[in-house]
């Protein structure tokens, strides 16, 4: 038989090495960020249940590496050691069929590091999963909808959209935010993964999860279950407000929609066109729930589930052809005429 | 030619028959399906959000399942009259299983036909209406597929094309429709006992 | 044709009869009529091999359109439909016919066997199958009538209720690909008895149970576990259609029924089908790595046992794909502990791989490189497979990129370059010729960077909450130099494949006579010529040990004086 000299088993290991370096250069370099980022990640945690499991996580990662590292290392030795040379004659080498020990030995040691793997996990689950929820929690209910978030906060009487607010909470004063999870239409997964891992939106079938973000801004996440065509621009935002903005912006939710006399035209347009169907704003006669309720629209940064900044233009744009942000999304374009949309956009931006 | 070690020496050599152990996988696979069924039959008893309601309507059909059942005696002694060569009450014996089987497909026609339009449901009133259609329907079809095959060798025996040496294909069979009792039992346990 | 017949050698004329006019008609309909087993398994092949391209192209249009945000190469619409019938293509029209095509071929073939146990059945699971994969695709044509053109399936290869719903999914892909995925499904049941039946009752003198080569081992176990979970799916498929056709309720939230269940269900498929498909690759690794390490396996009892401890336990784990969906703790825990002991049965799997190389002589040909990228991306997805089952972490890292790159690291990683080496291994035995080592070699290191490239890039992209089945994404999330970096693998991995293909075609005209035993192996296979006449062997064999070829080239020092 023919042999080969070149040695393969050397240039992999260079090749797999660096997979191996860039990842753990990246994952220390998130763990050291603090507070909101752009970059929604796991490693960057604000919030408790996140931050237990990148506990866990680190715990798990060095385990799972410290595997790698020695049966990854066995491999490449065995695969350079025993390689055909040049030198070699045609003799096989000799066949070795098991042995009894050894066998056990490495099914004893993998039984032992589930053990030990599976009693951590249970312990965060636990934790995480069946935590109190204190007097003093702010509930939110959160209802998916075909690419949009509905908030309402029960006690507060407050209902808005895409952006939630919530209160920091601080180990002196804290203030958790428990969430109940329902859907209008398909499955959903609510995600802002610095502040907590996913739980899914499935209707028929309520569920809870809670977040008490330690660092105030804004953190961003999506819908994380396939929901149909605009799944990928169900965005989600998280502000995170110190006690005395989120009070403020509890008494502003709280108000009915502005009456401003200069837009009437505008609330015209909004009140004999079919936007009504769909959309809410209070102290008017819209009183649909198949969109979101529009009642302080100009409060919110977003627009289309933030698929676009909350701009006069954007708005004129999305109310034009919704399809131009996000083509597929229920919201239909309708055929107003250009002055409309414009008394539109100058009624819905007084919506503060 | 090749070299393949062939050796003369007349080593005892058993293998199952290929027949047998495919019935028995066919079944296990079928069994999957059932139970998947049954699963969500018993896991829907009582969600439906409006009637009519198993309690109102489902009659016990104790007859249907008599017959059903004691075909599988009747197909047993089929078996044995063919294993010992006796075409003729090989034959009696399965038409038999034919009628017993006929019985319970009429049996269960009736059934539906009351619900049907006695009782207003179908397979779009509710979640009982969805499960009871699907998992009774699921096993009736597979009576009559059932059915089929027995007519089918009834027919090849009357015709003289079933001898004696298919003694062992006719067990293979007969395993099958010994299967389709066996499901029935946990269905009527399922739907008219728990579920009612 | 008779399914048991026993030609003597000499008196059987194999060459096909030469007739001018209409030779490729007659070749053709030899085809579409055979029930010869190494003829389907070839179409098998072929069939996989034909949607392997397709799918890879559509994961190519999936990666344009992400390597950068914003793009426009793919409407949202054609994207939810492109990574609908990549998945679902992988899984069911290339994956599942892959390994059965390997088993039609080879199982007969390595226990001494004529044929399968029913050749007729055989060629009827093909064409089940085959049809199942054409109605799929006919979606792209007939998914919304007359009215709209192309519309495939968009849901998701997991197609989660109530998406399906009528009201959600109007039109009828959605049907397609349920009708399609029962069809295939009665073609891949059928298959399974005829593989179980086949390695139970078809073994030639002295291939006792403990005596067959590890590939029939796990194809037997893999035919045992598709019976008991390509037919739930069956079953789920069917309520689907009752609900879509019917107005049933099985899965209509609106009227009670549980969009759960329906999770449930598909995967207590879902998940067994991922050890139906890896199964068989570790069989065919456990062929090629002895041959080319020049020793015997190591621990052969341990290793099918662990093969059906994997089968027991991965019936009891589909809900670790349910962590996010609102368990109970205890179930969450119950589903973690049995997810993380999958991990002792693969675990002993790959330590006697490694021990089997261990004091070889190991031959660095084609098939072994691709085995060898196979053990170390199985130990990497395995280790991945842990962090995922660590329910907490799952919360994070469930349908983000992490999941994508972990599930394609078996998929391909494992799978994939098993397959592939059991191309370059086997390909000689079929057609009689080698494939070129030198395009072979290209094939493997292209393929193998670009895969690396691709996937371990992916999980960064998931630990950074990017999340799966989404057409585009935020520019601001710094996600976009990974993606980028994501989709430049893909075109790496995309040219290797061409280079596989043009290897397969080129070779086949071109190619180096192979003889009948080229890599100088043990088992049956190897002593019959390439590529085997219809009735494989001129007279039965018998055998004596795991080896028979190692014990007719070692008469002094022979198998069974070892073997328990």
């Amino acid at each position: 038989m023919k042999l080969r000299k070149r040695e393969h088993g050397a240039k992999a290991i260079r090749v797999i090495s660096l997979p191996a370096l860039c990842f753990f250069a990246m994952a220390a370099r998130a763990a050291w960020a603090d507070g909101p980022e752009a970059t929604p990640s796991i490693f960057a945690p604000a919030s408790t249940p996140a931050s237990n499991i990148l506990d866990l996580s680190w715990f798990v990662l060095a385990i799972t590496g410290g595997i790698f590292v020695s049966v990854g290392g066995l491999l490449a030795y065995a695969v350079i050691r025993y390689r055909a040379r040049a030198t070699d004659d045609d003799s096989e080498p000799p066949q070795i069929y098991g042995s009894t020990q050894v066998e056990l030995a490495w099914t004893v040691i993998p039984i032992l590091i589930v053990v030990v793997l599976f009693l951590t996990t249970a312990r965060i689950i636990f934790a995480i999963q069946d935590a109190p929820k204190p007097q003093v929690a702010l509930d939110v209910t959160v209802v998916g909808h075909q690419y949009w978030w509905e908030f309402r906060y029960p006690k507060l009487g407050i209902v808005t959209a895409n952006e939630l607010h919530v209160p920091v909470s601080t180990r002196l004063e804290p203030k958790p935010t428990f969430l109940h999870l329902l859907s209008a239409d398909v499955d959903h997964s609510f995600w802002v993964p610095q502040l907590a891992g996913k739980t899914d939106l499935i209707p028929n079938h309520p569920n809870d999860t809670w977040i008490d973000p330690y660092h105030t801004g804004v953190y961003v996440g999506q819908c994380a279950q396939f929901c149909g065509v605009e799944h990928a621009k169900m965005l989600l935002r998280v502000y995170v407000d110190t006690p005395e903005e989120f009070d403020a912006w509890v008494k502003q939710q709280q108000r009915p929609g502005e009456q401003d006399a200069s837009v009437a035209a505008g609330r015209h347009v909004f009140e004999t066109e079919a936007c009504t169907n769909c959309h809410r704003i209070t102290g008017t006669a819209a009183a649909g729930t198949f969109g979101p309720d529009l009642t302080h629209l100009a409060s919110r940064t977003t627009i289309a589930s933030g698929a676009a900044r909350n701009t006069a233009e954007n708005l004129h744009a999305w109310i034009e052809d919704p399809d131009h942000f996000k083509p597929g999304a229920l919201m239909p374009a309708m055929q107003l005429n250009e002055e409309q949309i414009n008394e539109l956009v100058a009624y819905l931006n007084t919506l503060h | 030619m090749s070299a393949i070690p062939v050796s003369p020496i007349a080593v005892p050599w058993h293998l199952p028959s290929r027949g047998r152990v495919a019935m028995l996988s066919l079944i296990t696979g079928e069994s999957a399906i059932f139970t998947i069924f049954v699963v969500a039959y018993i896991y829907y008893i009582g969600k439906s959000l409006w009637g009519p309601t198993p309690q109102q309507v489902l009659d016990i059909p104790i007859f249907n399942t008599i017959c059903l059942l004691s075909s599988s005696v009747t197909i047993w002694l089929a078996e044995r009259e063919i294993d010992r060569g006796k075409m003729r009450g090989f034959a009696a014996w399965w038409a038999l299983t034919i009628a017993l089987g006929a019985i319970f497909i009429v049996g269960t026609g009736i059934e539906w036909h009351k619900l049907i339009y006695a009782d207003g449901l179908t397979i779009r009133t509710n979640l009982f209406g969805t499960t009871f259609y699907s998992l009774v329907g699921l096993h009736a079809t597979h009576v009559v597929v059932g059915l089929i095959g027995l007519s089918l060798i009834l027919l090849f025996t009357l015709t003289g094309h079933v001898r004696e040496e298919h003694s062992e294909r006719i067990q293979v069979f007969a395993l099958y429709w010994h299967f389709v009792d066996a499901v029935w039992v946990v269905v009527f346990t399922v739907v008219y006992i728990v579920g009612r | 044709m008779a399914d048991q017949t026993l030609p003597i050698a000499g008196t059987v004329d194999v060459t096909p009869p030469r007739r001018s006019t209409a030779m490729l008609l007659e070749w053709l309909h030899g085809w579409v009529v055979t029930v010869d087993h190494k003829r389907l398994g070839i179409l098998y092949l072929v069939y996989g091999i034909f949607f392997l391209l397709v799918a890879g192209a559509e994961a190519i249009a999936i990666r344009i359109q992400l390597a950068w945000p914003g793009m426009h190469f793919l409407s949202p619409e054609l994207y939810n439909e492109m990574f609908t019938m990549h998945g679902t293509t992988m899984v069911f029209l290339v994956g599942m016919t892959i390994i059965f095509g390997f088993a039609n071929y080879l199982v007969p073939l390595m226990i001494g066997a004529r044929d399968m146990a029913f050749p007729r059945l055989n060629a009827f699971s093909f064409w089940m199958t085959a049809f199942g994969g054409l109605l799929i695709y006919y979606s792209f044509i007939g998914g919304f009538g007359l009215y709209g053109m192309g519309a495939a399936p968009d849901v998701g290869w997991w197609a989660y209720a109530p998406l399906t719903a009528k009201a959600f999914s109007p039109g009828h892909a959605t049907d397609y690909w349920a009708l399609a995925l029962i069809v295939a499904g009665f073609g891949t049941l059928g298959t399974a008895i005829n593989v179980i039946a086949t390695t139970l009752s078809m073994r030639c003198r002295g291939m006792t149970l403990l005596r067959m080569p590890l590939f029939v081992w796990l194809m037997l176990v893999t035919s045992g576990l598709t019976l008991i979970t390509i037919t739930p799916l069956t079953a789920a498929q069917i309520m689907l259609v009752i609900d879509r056709y019917l107005g049933g309720h099985f899965f209509d939230t609106q009227a009670g029924g549980s969009a759960v269940v329906w999770m449930h269900f598909f995967w207590i498929f879902g998940h067994p089908e991922v050890y139906v498909l890896v199964m068989p690759a570790f069989g065919i690794a456990s062929e090629i790595i002895p041959v080319f390490s020049r020793k015997a396996i190591f621990g052969y009892p341990a290793m099918v046992a662990a093969s059906v401890g994997i089968a027991f336990v991965s019936l009891g784990v589909w809900a670790h794909h349910m962590f996010t969906v609102g368990m109970t703790s205890v179930g969450n825990a119950f589903f973690v502990l049995s997810t993380m002991l999958v991990g002792i049965p693969t675990g002993i799997k790959i330590f006697n791989w490694v021990a089997t190389i261990w004091g070889g002589k190991i031959r660095f040909a084609t098939p072994m490189l691709f085995c060898l990228g196979f053990l170390f991306q199985f130990l990497i997805a395995g280790l991945t497979g842990i962090m995922l089952s660590v329910a907490p972490w799952n919360w994070q890292l469930h349908n983000s990129y992490f999941v994508i790159a972990h599930f394609h690291y078996v998929l391909v990683g494992a799978i994939v370059f098993n397959v592939f080496a059991g191309i370059y291994y086997w390909y000689p035995k079929v057609t009689g010729r080698m494939l070129s080592e030198t395009l072979g070699k290209w094939h493997f290191w292209l393929f193998f960077i670009g895969f690396h490239v691709t996937f371990d890039t992916m999980h960064f992209v998931g630990f950074l909450g990017m999340p799966r089945s989404i057409y585009t994404y935020e520019p601001d999330r710094g996600w976009n130099h990974l993606n980028f970096i994501i989709s430049m693998g893909g075109m790496i991995q995309a040219i290797a494949v061409l280079i596989f293909a043009w290897n397969l075609v080129h070779s086949y005209l071109k190619g180096k006579k192979a003889g009948n035993d080229p890599w100088d192996a043990w088992t049956l296979e190897w002593a019959v010529p390439s590529p085997p006449p219809v009735y494989n062997f001129a007279a039965d064999p018998v055998v004596h040990s795991r080896r028979p070829l190692w014990d007719l080239k070692h008469p002094e020092d022979p198998d069974w004086k070892y073997e328990a």
